[in-house]
């Protein structure tokens, strides 16, 4: 039944659109088959760029935004400075659009000329979604912290852990089991915005297939690409969504205190 | 590491601690001295500064006035590690605290292999002595949240002990329990005592304290009010905010 109606929506769908009096030259200017086979390698060398850019940004922002958010629930008043200066930096980078931090950093950076600063646009670009993405993922990790009853770290303490140890050992693996679910969705997000370094004129999948369109006038490398950052994001989206229903079966059977 | 006691000097001495939250002011002036070997019952309303008491005691709390002794050596000093003075006791809490992500056994071994450097297969060994001898020794595998309040409760014991503590702090251990659960609990804390554990409670549990404890003291308005042994407390109490304490006990049947 599900099915059925699914393929009847997709099918009146499918014929309202091919009907339309301006489908023919859509077709051939989004649609064209012959483009699409032309484009494909290219744009497909691009995507393993905007691979790397997911794998290695996507380690350094869990990294980073790990540390931000320890040092945001660091208690007592000697830490009060360290954290205005995170809750300044994750405001700052939450606020600013992604595609101007890539600006700044990709052009600006370079421009002041500093011995020995990398000029590669795959490492600042690559720069640039990290400082945005870990100010996120920093509010996510701080919400999952925050979210470990006090009674843990108490019980903790009173067997003799160190603040570290108490967070390293019974808060943080707590935290980590209720963020995952927000973090992979996160992780989601980041696989399509990796497409931005494009703007620092690296030939990434977007930038290849700009390129196509600059020389056929056609637009069908673009429909290439967005489809194939859609095949990238099924998986992990399936995968976010499995976790989610785990830890949503696991809060139903039993209290976690 | 068992840091054997100088002296003959009480366990525990708390004297005339001060505890404010706010302008909320806990503790006026609390004088507690706990002998080796002695259980020390807390007897008192709620909001009477039996838990704070001992939270101060564990060093979970920071008094504002007064000095805590631990085996004669003031704790309270802001240049005493607080980490190494805690190691040295052990706390059972209300609402058990015991953590979810790890097992029965990992929960009991966590300090002895951390904090104390024991190695992995002695703690564990002891650890399941431990289990054993509060009758779970077949859940060592299992995580808290599959066992019960009371099986929950004797396993935070287990962990409490597993470090070899000076002083074992119970704060109303049975309060969270179902009533047919805290008798389990019970005999668990009255075989620690038998076995020479020196012990302070924080307890609703009258007929437990009036069975086991030493000493009884009865807290009101933040100050140790009268306390000497059960039967005169509990039996023939002095001072006139105890016997109405104990008498909306007994209306509530609870002794």
């Amino acid at each position: 039944m599900a099915l059925a109606s699914t393929l009847a929506f997709f099918v009146v769908a499918y014929l309202v659109v091919t009907s339309a009096p301006g489908w023919p030259r859509v077709q051939a200017t989004f649609f064209s088959l012959d483009v699409a086979r032309r484009s494909f390698p290219q744009i497909l060398t691009g995507l393993w760029l905007n691979l790397q850019v997911l794998v290695v940004g996507g380690l350094l922002v869990l990294a980073l935004g790990l540390l931000l958010a320890v040092l945001r629930t660091l208690r007592g008043p000697a830490f009060a400075p360290l954290r205005l200066l995170v809750t300044v930096y994750v405001d700052l980078f939450r606020g600013v659009p992604l595609i101007i931090v890539l600006y700044l950093v990709g052009f600006g950076f370079p421009a002041l000329g500093l011995q020995g600063a990398p000029t590669s646009p795959f490492v600042l670009g690559t720069t640039a979604i990290v400082l945005t993405y870990s100010a996120y993922v920093a509010e996510v990790f701080r919400a999952g912290i925050e979210s470990v009853h006090p009674s843990q770290r108490a019980a903790a303490r009173s067997l003799g852990l160190t603040h570290r140890q108490s967070m390293r050992i019974v808060v943080l693996p707590q935290a980590l089991r209720t963020v995952t679910p927000a973090l992979l969705n996160d992780f989601v997000a980041l696989q399509k915005d990796v497409g931005l370094i494009s703007v620092l004129s690296v030939v990434d999948a977007v930038r290849a297939a700009q390129i196509v369109v600059g020389q056929t006038f056609n637009f069908t490398p673009y429909v290439v690409a967005g489809l194939l950052f859609v095949l990238l994001a099924v998986p992990s989206a399936r995968i976010a969504d499995a976790v989610s229903a785990r830890a949503r079966r696991r809060q139903q059977s039993g209290s976690l205190l | 590491m068992n840091d054997t006691p100088p002296g003959a000097g009480p366990v525990l001495d708390v004297r005339g601690v001060v505890k404010a939250f706010g302008s909320n002011v806990v503790l006026r002036g609390v004088d507690l001295s706990v002998e080796e070997h002695r259980v020390v019952a807390l007897i008192g309303g709620s909001g009477s500064g039996k838990s704070t008491m001992l939270r101060c005691a564990s060093l979970l709390e920071t008094v504002d006035d007064g000095q805590v002794l631990l085996d004669g050596e003031d704790v309270t000093d802001p240049r005493v590690d607080a980490d190494r003075v805690r190691r040295r006791m052990g706390v059972v809490f209300q609402a058990y605290n015991l953590f979810p992500h790890l097992s029965v056994l990992e929960n009991v071994t966590l300090a002895p292999t951390v904090v104390h450097g024991r190695s992995a297969a002695e703690a564990r060994e002891e650890a399941h002595a431990l289990l054993a001898r509060i009758g779970l020794a077949e859940k060592a595998t299992e995580y808290p949240d599959r066992l019960s309040g009371g099986q929950q409760q004797r396993v935070a014991i287990a962990r409490a002990l597993a470090v070899r503590p000076r002083l074992l702090l119970l704060d109303e251990i049975t309060s969270a329990l179902d009533p047919e659960l805290v008798g389990e609990v019970l005999r668990v804390v009255r075989e620690v005592a038998a076995g020479g554990m020196t012990i302070v409670m924080a307890t609703h549990e009258m007929g437990f304290a009036k069975q086991v404890a030493d000493t009884v003291c009865f807290l009101d308005g933040g100050v140790v009010l009268e306390h000497g042994p059960p039967a005169q407390v509990l039996g023939d109490p002095v001072q006139p905010r105890t016997r109405q304490f104990l008498a909306r006990v007994i209306d509530a049947g609870r002794l």
